[in-house]
């Protein structure tokens, strides 16, 4: 896997005519955590898809290691980006291995089946994301922390430099979520992964990201480090009701809350 | 997808099986029904007749003629020809099933159910009606214009069932069947219209397999190895195209070209056979299912194991057919609709309960 830059340059995406997205200008570098936040409807998964290549941008250009992804085929892209959402809906009969397995769809021509290799790479991706031991159950079976690990692992399968996430722990619990992210984390540190996650709560974000953007309705209102963007003035902007910041009493990060 | 899951009781069998156990089944089971219904009929001629003709035609191999004579004509000119087309209708339509079924994530799609097998059905007999096939090339003319009908029905059913990116239950059925109704109806229409060869038609429309001799399989084969080939190369694309259109593009599948090679062999398998053997329902149905229910919804095996269930499944209900009210044939279709609707209820009664989708 080549270590690759993530650059968004004037993008504006959206659907059936509507512009979504306006003037996105983003950079994600190998090794790096962005986090985007922003209310509902703003267009975070629009923003995901758009990254992903899946929503093509009307305007501007998303490039990946200086290659535009509108000039790449579906494997191609697939080689250079992985997408992990949330765990919800998967068809639950397949085994967890056969998943991960799937992460290898971009390797494999049409008439091409699983080999050997394939196999020990989503294997060992299941090891590194601690799913190895549920390889042959169905993930119907699994819990909702382990089907979105697994969904991790089938993009690590995808041995791409890019990772985008969009809300991977909107429906986990409080030690999930932790487990989660400082799994990614980890991979991140290792494999030189750039990731773009979107993400709801903004304490996870002052944890775990290196830099923050702040979407407000289709742009972005403010980019930088947490501690520059998760600040009473821009959160009250966008969000639009009171926010308080302090200092988390144990790391020192950013602490958001809410209230009178 | 959670009002779908209410459909269907599918869950993979967890006792561990023999890999080679589906294939070893499926494949006996077709030799079995295929010898029974060479064997059976007005005249039945023994399971070990049956054998020393086949073998008597290998060559290099010389077998004692110590059957009556009458037993080879009736093998060869009217049995096997019968034995093998029935044989290919019901692989067609169980793998046409099951390629319909991954394709619009639904396990209620058959070329029945979502009117593809009366757009056949539509073209079928507007070709028919034009001229009655009475040469190989006039037959050929068939099954090209039961493509055209198929193709056509599933694309409208396909524009009108969508809803957003997904294609949900509800619609899908109901599009099929006001789709369904107006071939049916237009295909009665024609027929009465062309009051020649009415009879013949009637016969053809509810299933009966009336042309016989060795020309339907000759003109039928092509179409359907080639479609029956295209499927078997879907396995995997289509199991990666049940976690929706946006995740399967995610992992680097081409989702159109899937889509479209799908739509293409499954509808051209589906009319093949609808233009030879009449509207069979549920075959496409309840094969898949069945064999889900068996080995697993991995449509790796699933796709090849309908087909060769589809064989044996359908070979069973012509014998049936063909013997129930002997020497009266019943048409097969009557045979799978009357196995098969009380099925498909049974399956959605035990769906009530427990509920696994897919």
């Amino acid at each position: 896997m080549v270590s690759r830059d993530l650059v968004l340059s004037g993008v504006e995406a959206g659907y059936d005519g509507r512009a979504i997205l306006r003037d996105i200008n983003l950079h994600v570098r190998p090794g790096e955590v962005l986090a985007i936040v922003g209310p509902n409807g703003v267009g975070k998964s629009t923003l995901i898809k758009t990254a992903a290549g899946t929503l093509k941008p009307r305007k501007g250009a998303v490039r990946i290691g200086g290659e535009d992804l509108a000039d790449l085929r579906a494997a191609e892209r697939a080689r250079r980006v992985s997408v992990v959402g949330q765990a919800l809906n998967l068809p639950p009969a397949f085994s967890a291995l056969d998943v991960v397995m799937m992460g290898r769809t971009p390797y494999l021509g049409w008439f091409e089946r699983e080999g050997e290799r394939d196999r020990e790479i989503a294997l060992q991706a299941m090891e590194r994301t601690e799913t190895a031991a549920l390889a042959q159950r169905p993930i119907s079976e699994l819990s909702g922390g382990e089907r979105q690990r697994v969904l991790i692992a089938r993009a690590l399968a995808q041995n791409a430099p890019i990772m985008l996430m969009d809300e991977p722990t909107a429906h986990l619990d409080l030690r999930h979520q932790d487990a989660q992210l400082k799994l990614v984390r980890r991979l991140v540190e290792e494999d030189g992964l750039a990731v773009l996650i979107a993400l709801h709560d903004l304490n996870l974000v002052a944890r775990f990201a290196d830099r923050v953007a702040l979407l407000s309705t289709g742009t972005i209102h403010v980019e930088g480090l947490p501690e520059q963007v998760l600040t009473p003035d821009h959160l009250a902007a966008v969000y639009g009701i009171e926010i308080h910041v302090m200092k988390h009493p144990i790391h020192g990060k950013p602490l958001v809350l809410t209230g009178e | 997808m959670a009002t779908d899951s209410a459909l269907d009781p599918l869950r993979i069998s967890r006792k561990p099986q023999p890999r080679w156990l589906p294939w070893v089944a499926t494949i006996l089971a077709l030799i079995l029904m295929a010898a029974l219904s060479a064997a059976l009929g007005p005249i039945s001629i023994p399971l070990r007749s049956v054998v020393r003709l086949l073998a008597a035609r290998i060559p290099g191999l010389t077998v004692a003629a110590d059957w009556p004579a009458n037993f080879a004509t009736i093998l060869y000119q009217i049995r096997l020809p019968n034995t093998v087309l029935i044989m290919l209708t019901g692989m067609a339509l169980g793998g046409s099933g099951a390629a319909y079924q991954g394709l619009f994530r639904n396990p209620l799609a058959d070329p029945y159910i979502i009117g593809v097998a009366s757009g056949a059905g539509l073209g079928a007999v507007l070709a028919m009606a034009a001229n009655w096939p009475t040469d190989l090339l006039g037959m050929a003319a068939v099954p090209a214009a039961a493509f055209i009908g198929a193709l056509i029905t599933v694309a409208i059913v396909y524009a009108i069932a969508q809803v957003g990116r997904s294609t949900p239950v509800t619609t899908l059925i109901l599009a099929g069947v006001a789709l369904s109704s107006f071939a049916t109806a237009m295909t009665s229409m024609i027929m009465l219209l062309s009051t020649q060869e009415l009879h013949r038609a009637v016969t053809w429309m509810v299933g009966g397999f009336a042309l016989g001799g060795w020309e339907p399989v000759q003109v039928s084969l092509p179409y359907l190895a080639l479609g029956l080939l295209a499927l078997l190369t879907l396995g995997r694309p289509l199991n990666v195209l049940q976690f929706g259109d946006d995740q399967a593009r995610q992992l680097g599948l081409e989702v159109e070209r899937v889509k479209l090679v799908t739509v293409a062999a499954a509808s051209m398998v589906a009319a093949t056979a609808v233009a030879f053997s009449g509207i069979i329902a549920f075959v496409g149905l309840i094969v898949p299912h069945v064999v889900r229910l068996l080995w697993g919804p991995d449509h790796r095996r699933l796709i090849p194991l309908a087909i060769l269930l589809g064989g044996s499944f359908l070979l069973g209900a012509d014998i049936v057919a063909r013997m129930l009210l002997a020497p009266r044939e019943l048409p097969v279709g009557v045979v799978t609709s009357v196995v098969g609707a009380p099925f498909f209820l049974w399956l959605l009664q035990r769906a009530k309960g427990r509920v696994r989708f897919w």
